[in-house]
């Protein structure tokens, strides 16, 4: 199921600003990468370059390659929506669809692509419901509005929206940012839980839980404001949190940088 | 104000020693009230200088000078302000209402005389001037007929150029379109009128009417139609940007592809802004006249063919009956205006209940 994505001279583009450069980067299979770096150092267009939702902005373009398991996704002959139905994605700020129920929020990915059968998507609902933790919190209310439940179950519900469509990567902007602890927590056992079947990609600007969630880290950083972003380092977490090769990188986290 | 004098002193107000003021009793306002119109009556009626509803103005400009001396002597000088720019803005309030409710009393006292129901079953087919009963069967069928066409073609036609300009449009093109849908947005209906006298009636209809041109609810529907598409058009564009870019980017990234985002998200989303401002058109277009005269002209008899020959509607009805000599006329007229309004009401009140069900929250 889940697939490794390969980047490579990756920059992206806001019309004429030069937001990230060169970035190459490999995330293995089923394997938990925080992408880490100060405010305004790209790590979000990368993220959003790897489904293919950076170029949803107007004048957002992309150069370089992305490889999902060796097939390019800015091929010319590349479906956008096939690329983003096998790359998932979870938002900064839960965005349930307001006018739709729980339960149709969950298969709302489903749903819209075409599955009609209510056995499957009953079926599908439940099993993503219950693999985001959420499903003991509304097994009894799946009619009621997804935009009435807190904000930690409304971030939960997207992640079940995000996995119930089957995505092989999963990827995850600051999905906690908005979060009080408890919720936090509940976010990232379930990415734990999770990285059995999905490769995640997942930005954050809280060192502890890069620290805590990912297996491999990617320190993003800008020289200064107006430059593109670039990677800086890319190593197994433990060794970027305890001897990171760059001196870059020890600043931000040591926190005298950034 | 107050806080921008206090800044611009040299040193900060004294702390006030306790956070208790001394405040006025509930009946002051009121007695107040009572004081300054008994006051006002006195100097109107003992000058003879007018009527009632100068008396009702004074005692207003009374009852503020009042309620601030008053506050302003108890209170202090920021609760008198507050006192009254409160009383100011209530009456702001009830100026502004009181032109609405004295047309609703006007049309429901005057209007229930006929609202019976030989009005709503007989048409003015052979009703001379001496004649009390006739009906407006006609207008009614008329004005549901074109407004009805009208909406038909507008809502598909406005709600999709909506979506044009807000999810499609880039560059000249799209903010040409919003340019001319400006523009049409204050052509006057009587202009609407003449061109669809001079398009359909004179250059188009001749064909399916063996050479002739005919007047028709058709058309006039369609002069309707010129009317309501930029009132829809503006509406709808002002509520789809309303829809927040999460909720699309949110339905992207399951991909979904675009034209069902819009179409099972976006619209949804915006479905009861879109029906308000539908109902705003469609009331606008009901109470038109001009239009329906010049290429409907009207008519007394029943046709229930909205593509053939004169119809009426119920605002020509009322202007019709409005002007007409016989004595019986303004009864009718007044009975088509309620009507006409009562419809628009109902149309309304439908429509949002509708858009309601249809939405889980907010």
């Amino acid at each position: 199921m889940a697939k490794r994505v390969e980047a490579s001279n990756v920059t992206a583009y806001y019309g004429g600003f030069k937001a990230i450069e060169n970035i190459n980067l490999t995330v293995e299979p089923k394997t938990v990468t925080a992408l880490i770096g100060p405010s305004g150092c790209g790590k979000s267009t990368f993220l959003r370059s790897i489904n293919r939702m950076h170029e949803v902005l107007p004048g957002a373009r992309v150069e370089g390659s992305l490889t999902i398991d060796d097939q390019d996704i800015y091929d010319r002959d590349v479906d956008v929506t096939a690329v983003r139905r096998m790359i998932g994605m979870v938002f900064q700020r839960p965005n349930p669809f307001p006018t739709m129920s729980i339960f149709e929020n969950v298969v709302a990915g489903l749903k819209l692509n075409g599955v009609r059968r209510k056995s499957i998507l009953d079926e599908a609902a439940e099993k993503a419901l219950r693999s985001a933790n959420l499903w003991d919190e509304v097994k009894d209310r799946l009619g009621k509005p997804g935009a009435g439940l807190s904000g930690g179950q409304q971030q939960r519900l997207c992640i079940a929206r995000t996995i119930a469509v089957e995505p092989q990567v999963v990827l995850m902007d600051e999905p906690c940012s908005a979060l009080d602890p408890i919720s936090t927590l509940a976010i990232e056992d379930l990415m734990f839980q999770l990285k059995d079947k999905f490769t995640i990609i997942i930005v954050t600007h809280n060192m502890q839980q890069a620290a805590r969630v990912s297996d491999r880290t990617a320190f993003f950083s800008i020289e200064k404001t107006g430059d593109p972003g670039r990677l800086i380092e890319y190593d197994n977490t433990q060794k970027i949190f305890s001897n990171p090769s760059v001196k870059k990188t020890e600043d931000y986290i040591t926190g005298r940088f950034g | 104000m107050t806080t921008t004098v206090t800044s611009h002193r040299s040193r900060p107000p004294a702390q006030p020693a306790s956070l208790r003021a001394r405040r006025l009793p509930w009946y002051a306002a009121p007695a107040i009230a009572v004081a300054a119109l008994a006051l006002s009556a006195v100097i109107v009626y003992g000058a003879g200088i007018g009527g009632p509803v100068l008396v009702v103005v004074l005692g207003a400009v009374l009852y503020l000078v009042g309620l601030f001396a008053a506050a302003n002597a108890v209170e202090g000088r920021r609760s008198a302000r507050n006192r009254t720019w409160s009383a100011l803005i209530h009456s702001a309030f009830v100026l502004a209402v009181l032109p609405l409710v004295s047309v609703v009393w006007t049309l429901v006292s005057k209007g229930t005389e006929r609202l019976d129901a030989n009005f709503f079953q007989t048409s003015m087919n052979n009703i001379g001037a001496r004649d009390a009963n006739g009906g407006a069967y006609h207008a009614i069928v008329g004005t549901l007929e074109q407004v009805g066409i009208a909406t038909l073609i507008t809502v598909p036609l406005g709600v999709l150029c909506a979506i044009y300009i807000v999810e499609y449009g880039r560059g000249k093109f799209a903010f040409a379109i919003r340019f001319f849908v400006d523009v049409m947005t204050g052509i006057p209906s009587i202009v609407s009128g003449l061109f669809v006298l001079a398009f359909w009636v004179l250059i188009v209809s001749p064909w399916f009417n063996d050479g002739r041109p005919s007047f028709s609810g058709f058309a006039a529907a369609l002069a309707l139609s010129v009317l309501m598409l930029p009132t829809i058009v503006r509406s709808t564009e002002e509520m789809l940007r309303l829809v927040p870019a999460p909720l699309r980017e949110g339905a992207y990234a399951l991909g979904v592809p675009k034209w069902k985002t819009i179409l099972r998200v976006v619209l949804p989303t915006a479905l009861p802004g879109i029906v308000t401002g539908v109902m705003l058109a469609i009331a606008r277009a009901a109470g038109e006249t001009a239009p329906v005269l010049l290429v409907a002209g009207g008519g007394a008899a029943i046709n229930t063919n909205p593509f053939e020959n004169n119809q009426s509607s119920l605002s020509l009805f009322v202007y019709q009956q409005a002007g007409d000599a016989s004595k019986y006329a303004p009864a009718r007229a007044w009975t088509a205006a309620l009507t006409l309004v009562a419809l628009v009401l109902i149309l309304t009140i439908a429509a949002k209940l509708l858009a309601r069900r249809n939405r889980l929250s907010r």
